[in-house]
């Protein structure tokens, strides 16, 4: 894609110390205890007024439960004792990030208290401090300004929501991030995955950040001329960042076709005037229409007058009706239908839509007393306010087509769209963390940071390449995945740098697929296990399979026993192979020595990974060469 | 700390005032930001800006750094809308004090006021105003460790002219370190108070979403408006979640934890009440109604007063000063009230002087004996009378009371072994 996009990135990296402001242990707990009931209260602004509406969200009882986390939480996370003084090891480690990137640190850091009133903290915001301005990241031959680098804390993990209260896990909240923050620069959707990789390369070069899922976490700001600065939060696979991007641009260029589809038909805004058509669809065979009315709701519509055809038209490429639908959503509904997606035609062939049949949609087209060409009409069906206040979100959505590609903080979906979330917030409202002393950066410190940088990426890469046998492409993948340090130790001290490379390059993406976690596993623990494999303890083939084991807990040497890897002893094979090429004796008769390919998958399934490729492809050899004559 | 001689002379020239918008380029940087008040632990030569996107940063200002105003502060506009009375409800009284209740971080320059007005208080809990027409007055604006024995009979003459005036209850925000302190003294001082008379403080400054300062407020203005009990009382968190409230008596209730919001406990004795997140108040025991009448005040209080706290190896010559100075000691002995015996003529002769030394102890819970051990029975002999299960502090607020209001240290004893305002039992139960 070429066309005119503009989009900054933010990373957040946790950091692998102990929690920014206390000593409690960071990192993730399964079991949550207890649950501590706390409420939020908006607070008075800087011109001694309270915002309405959150203060009626504050009214209407809305309240969270904390579970603590043993080992990884205590009474500051419960805001219940103040902030120690900020983790050392994390300001040292946001310090040398912002000197790799050629930031400019200032000259005292000051914690400041950032509002944050949805529960994920529990003292109501988010202390962060801003470190370092300035900079820049060289991708692809160009340059990519760096913003800001800021040091602040994780919030809590929700684990749990029903209505009017929702659960969070202290475990998390608390953890160092480094939130790093790029100049709008980015201009394809390719660019802001390179950019996030080459920020990633930076922070795991610093060796004191997480590892594995969850632990890094992108934002991305995407705009193009005419639309409007839409913010995508919470992106945790890197791979699909070009897919946001993509869809993004695509879904904005929408909007504005939209716009002007309706600019052109001269559309006014529409009014909002529910109609109660409860007795319309009466008997309709709609599910969702049947159970919201079986449950005492009522079904309300309203008409769109000129919104035909671009809530759903042009082969599913307009799409504002999607649109429509999130709003109503975060307003508690299931969804709501429009008529772009209903079907109006009776007689053969004509498969009502949602089951709703055309007899009702078209009664309800009366009863709303559409007349217009391009007329259109929303329904939904829920309690009689909750559809009020839904329909009248959805209506809000349509209007706003007239006008704009409305700012929003979206979700992103695992399919690579993204959903709508809230409106996009205003400036933070910050002031000073009081609680937390100004911590001075001498102008020495910085100094003995700088002389003692980490190696930058591409020089290990360089060492890899020259050293370790891999090419390029191969060892700048092995340092994105902060393996490097792993693979070097393997690959000199096991001389087993081919099999580690296809661990961490093949292996460990798989495992991520499929929703294991590689990183989990210590260092020391995958060392011991390519160990083993150089004292043939086990064969090469098995090491996917113990590193999926190690991923779930096991240490090497378990692992290896709980899969009985042990190697099989040659004549244990020979008499597996044997009956399997006696199983199969015509098919080798009539294969000849051609037969050994075939054959290879059944042998080393029935030996399950416990012999060398290589020797199996011997023995196997010998035993067809013995069946032949 | 304050700015160093040579910024504070760039800041004069420059004419840069707090809240203006500044340019300062230091060390080859340009920071563009709203001029911060200076923090007590930054350094002399950093002056703190807000950038504008709301962070704080601290810029070190040198002999070849420049500094332009670019705007000056804005004037900051007020508005407080005035509240009419409604017919029907009853009427609190807000006496503000101070504390961290009252106290809360200005969003726009970032200061730490003391004094958040007890009408600011108010006005950001608007639903208070559905249980009573609330009136608010500042008495004091200070943090608690620096009230004073005038302050506390200032403020019982305050609560005593408001109840005469017709209030129906009296609520004190108020800082909570010596919170216990001041509300035994109002226990003591107002006698049997017709009205509930409820001091309540934050553990958590009121800037916070997380502030405990209203939900303790609206706890207090229940039980002031629908708790029917009069006395002194102090209202606080029982949990450290926000939906369980202690109602504890004045002069049983003590800070036990530093921090945490439920740092206040009824010793010795269950609070007198419970209020659950509806609004549910839960009487425990019997107590005095709310009834119509004037407050018989009795401010009178014996500054030559001490409280100290024993320990192992206390030296009677470090301590003779404080013996010889004071008509009234309390000693918060170990166990059930003791010192050691290089101690004890120490208190023989105070007590030989006419002074009242008083054996409270630092167990906290539980009641003073001194008819157990040797000790204990070698203090009766020197003229020690027990405090009983009164609390150390409470002791010694009912001693400075007791002494200016009798007419002899005789009888002075005499009212401390009597109960005056719950402060003082019999019997103690499990609990």
């Amino acid at each position: 894609m070429t066309g005119e996009m503009v989009c900054g990135i933010e990373i957040h990296q946790q950091l692998d110390t102990c929690k920014l402001f206390c000593s409690c242990d960071s990192r993730l707990s399964d079991e949550g205890e207890g649950a501590v009931y706390r409420r939020l209260r908006p607070t008075t602004s800087e011109m001694g007024e309270v915002d309405r509406a959150a203060l009626a969200q504050f009214r209407r009882n809305l309240g969270y439960r904390y579970q603590t986390a043993p080992g990884a939480s205590c009474l500051v996370e419960l805001d219940e004792e103040p902030p120690h003084r900020a983790n050392d090891e994390a300001m040292e480690t946001v310090l040398m990030f912002s000197e790799m990137l050629g930031s400019r640190t200032v000259d005292e850091i000051h914690f400041m208290r950032k509002i944050v009133v949805d529960g994920s903290n529990t003292s109501g915001f988010q202390r962060t401090a801003l470190v370092s301005t300035g900079g820049a990241v060289e991708v692809g031959g160009r340059s990519i300004s760096i913003l800001s680098v800021c040091l602040e804390e994780d919030a809590a993990r929700k684990v749990d929501a029903k209505a009017g209260e929702v659960t969070y896990r202290l475990d998390r909240l608390g953890i160092p991030l480094i939130e790093v923050a790029t100049g709008p620069d980015i201009r394809t959707p390719e660019e802001a995955m390179e950019v996030a990789q080459r920020i990633g390369t930076l922070l795991r070069a610093t060796k004191r950040v997480k590892r594995g899922i969850g632990t890094i976490r992108e934002d991305l700001n995407i705009s193009i001329p005419g639309g409007a600065r839409i913010e995508i939060k919470g992106v945790q696979e890197l791979r699909l960042l070009p897919l946001y991007v993509r869809n993004e641009v695509e879904r904005q260029r929408m909007l504005l076709r939209v716009k002007g589809i309706l600019e052109a038909r001269g559309v006014r805004e529409a009014p909002f005037e529910p109609v109660d058509v409860t007795d319309v669809l009466e008997g309709c065979g709609s599910k969702v229409l049947r159970g919201a009315l079986s449950a005492g709701g009522r079904v309300l519509a309203v008409r769109l007058p000129g919104f035909a055809g671009v809530m759903n038209g042009d082969g599913g490429t307009l799409r504002l009706g999607a649109e429509m639908a999130q709003r109503a959503r975060a307003r508690g509904v299931r969804g709501i239908f429009h008529s772009d997606e209903l079907s109006f035609s009776v007689g053969e062939g004509c498969q009502p839509a949602y089951g709703i049949a055309p007899s009702f949609v078209n009664a309800l087209a009366e009863r709303l007393g559409m007349a217009g060409e391009h007329d259109a009409f929303a329904i939904c069906a829920a309690d009689a306010a909750t559809a009020e206040a839904a329909l009248s979100a959805a209506v809000d959505r349509a209007n706003e087509a007239l006008l704009r590609v409305p700012e929003e903080t979206r979700d992103p979906l695992p399919d690579g769209t993204s959903k709508y979330s809230r409106p996009l917030p205003g400036a933070a409202r910050m002031y000073p963390e009081t609680d937390v002393p100004p911590i001075p950066v001498p102008a020495e410190r910085l100094e003995r940071i700088r002389a003692e940088l980490p190696e930058l990426p591409e020089v290990t890469e360089g060492r890899l390449v020259e050293r370790c046998g891999v090419n390029a492409q191969q060892a700048r993948q092995i340092v994105h995945r902060g393996c490097a340090e792993l693979f070097e130790r393997i690959s000199s001290e096991l001389s087993l740098a081919a099999a580690a490379a296809t661990a961490f390059l093949n292996t460990y993406g798989e495992m991520e697929r499929e929703g294991l976690d590689p990183h989990s596993v210590p260092d020391a623990e995958v060392l011991s296990a390519f160990r083993m494999l150089s004292e043939s303890r086990f064969s090469k083939e098995a090491m996917p399979a113990l590193l999926r084991e190690m991923a779930s807990g096991a240490s090497a040497e378990d692992a290896v026993r709980r899969l009985g890897l042990e190697s099989v002893g040659e004549g244990e094979a020979e008499a597996v192979i044997a009956s399997i090429v006696a199983e199969r004796a015509d098919f080798v008769r009539s294969k000849g020595a051609a037969a050994v390919g075939p054959l290879m998958g059944p042998v080393m399934g029935a030996l399950r990974g416990r012999i060398d490729g290589r020797r199996a492809n011997e023995l196997l050899s010998k035993e067809i060469a013995k069946l032949l004559g | 700390m304050t700015y160093s001689v040579e910024l504070s002379g760039i800041l004069r020239s420059a004419g840069a005032a707090e809240g203006a918008k500044l340019s300062v380029s230091a060390d080859g940087a340009e920071y563009v930001g709203t001029l911060m008040p200076h923090h007590e632990f930054s350094g002399p030569d950093i002056l703190i800006l807000k950038l504008k996107s709301g962070y704080n940063v601290g810029v070190r200002v040198g002999p070849g750094s420049a500094v332009k105003v670019l705007e000056r502060p804005p004037e900051r506009v007020r508005r407080d809308a005035p509240v009419e009375a409604r017919e029907g409800l009853p009427t609190l009284v807000l006496i503000g004090t101070g504390g961290t209740i009252a106290s809360y971080v200005d969003y726009r320059t970032g200061a730490v006021h003391p004094a958040l007005s007890t009408s600011d208080m108010v006005g950001s809990i608007p639903e208070i105003r559905e249980l009573a027409n609330v009136r608010a007055e500042v008495l004091f604006s200070m943090f608690s460790e620096n009230m004073d024995v005038p302050h506390w009979q200032e403020l019982a003459r305050a609560v005593a002219r408001e109840i005469d005036a017709g209030a129906d209850g009296v609520v004190i925000p108020h800082g909570t370190d010596t919170m216990g302190y001041t509300a035994a003294a109002l226990s003591f001082m107002l006698g049997d108070v017709p009205k509930p008379v409820v001091l309540v403080g934050a553990q958590r400054s009121s800037d916070r979403p997380s502030s405990d300062a209203s939900s303790n407020l609206m706890a207090c203005a229940r039980f002031c408006t629908a708790g029917n009990r009069a006395g002194v009382f102090a209202v606080m968190h029982d949990t450290p979640g926000d939906d369980s409230f202690a109602v504890h008596l004045g002069t049983r209730v003590r800070k036990m934890h530093t921090s945490r919001r439920d740092a206040f406990r009824s010793i010795g004795v269950p609070p007198v009440a419970h209020i659950d997140a509806a609004g549910r108040i839960e009487l425990s025991g019997e107590g005095r109604p709310v009834s119509d009448g004037k407050v018989a005040l009795r401010t009178g209080m014996e500054r030559a007063a001490a409280l100290l706290q024993y320990f192992p190896g206390m030296d009677p010559d470090m301590f003779a000063p404080v013996f010889d100075r004071c008509k009234g000691v309390v000693v918060a002995g170990s166990g059930l009230g003791h010192v050691n015996e290089r101690m004890i003529p120490l208190i023989k002769g105070a007590t030989d002087r006419g002074a009242v030394v008083v054996m409270a102890s630092q167990c906290i819970d539980g009641s003073t004996n001194l008819n157990v051990y040797n000790t204990g029975r070698d203090l009766i002999a020197a003229g020690a009378v027990p405090a009983g299960d009164m609390l150390p502090e409470t002791a010694y607020v009912k001693l400075m009371w007791a002494l200016a209001n009798t007419g002899s240290p005789e009888e002075a004893k005499r009212l401390m072994a009597t109960p005056v305002a719950g402060e003082l039992s019999d019997r103690r139960l499990l609990l």
